[in-house]
């Protein structure tokens, strides 16, 4: 009787798969990674407690009232125009602090359109005015 | 005067670094995804134009707040007095917070207010507005 010689066994673990596989895992990872950040205006808040006085004429203060309407020192002013008012003062008074006050009823968005206008102006210093009760 | 033969130029591009290629990107895409801890409450966001990136998630805090008068942070709806005491402690453990107001453009600047006063009782002090890009 012929013994059959015993075949020599392949051992290597098939490896041509492995780009596939590692393409398959990169792509969930690919759509799952979120990198949208957040992004917004951003503003610091003044410490509590305080409270400096300005002399008047380094003020613009910007009035919003309940109907979403937009005032810059007491005259009526369309929200697209704050940007060049704002800008020109500026100009003129570089130590402009720009107060923005709201009543408790203003709706949040025109708020967010002033602030943004005002930011678009370059005015670094703003000042966020407690609204009346 | 004879000619050497032109050594045949090989056309193919080598795949066999390709794993290790694939395997980095995915090394990079598995240590940068966070899987979204907290989901907040459904708002609409505000659109400004003057907007920039927050830029270290990490130390970034959300509050929603909707129409009704609802306000979450880290997925448990608190009450307006309590913002000072929760934002106080996590102010504590990172002073470099940031906390970004993921408001509805639709509530009213009586909410708003009422959250800023708060985050000045905590010494919280940089606010994000949050808002998308756009008229």
């Amino acid at each position: 009787m012929l013994l059959e010689k015993k075949k020599e066994r392949e051992v290597a673990i098939p490896t041509s798969s492995m780009a596939d596989i590692a393409f398959l895992l990169l792509c969930f990872f690919l759509v799952t990674t979120s990198l949208d950040l957040d992004k917004g205006l951003q503003l610091g808040l003044p410490p509590k407690g305080e409270s400096k006085p300005i002399p008047k004429k380094n003020i613009a203060s910007i009035l919003i009232n309940a109907a979403g309407e937009v005032a810059i020192d007491e005259k009526e002013t369309p929200v697209s125009a704050i940007r060049d008012i704002i800008k020109r003062r500026l100009a003129e008074n570089d130590k402009l602090i720009v107060s923005i006050k709201t009543d408790r009823q203003t709706p949040y968005q025109v708020y967010i359109k002033v602030l943004d206008q005002v930011k678009m102006a370059e005015a670094t210093k703003i000042s966020i005015a407690e609204p009346e009760q | 005067m004879e000619f050497k033969k032109k050594t045949k130029v090989s056309t193919e591009i080598p795949t066999a670094s390709m794993p290790d290629i694939v395997f980095m990107l995915l090394l990079f895409f598995m240590v940068t995804t966070v899987f979204r801890q907290f989901s907040g409450l459904p708002v609409e966001l505000p659109r400004a134009k003057r907007i920039e990136k927050l830029e270290a998630k990490k130390n970034v805090t959300n509050i929603y707040a909707n129409v009704q008068g609802e306000i979450s942070i880290d997925d448990k709806l608190v009450r307006v007095k309590d913002i000072a005491l929760l934002m106080y402690q996590k102010r504590k453990a990172n002073p470099k917070l940031i906390v970004s107001l993921k408001l509805d453009k639709n509530v009213k600047m009586g909410i708003v207010t009422d959250i800023q006063q708060q985050l000045r009782e905590a010494d919280a002090l940089r606010v994000n507005y949050c808002s998308k890009y756009g008229e």
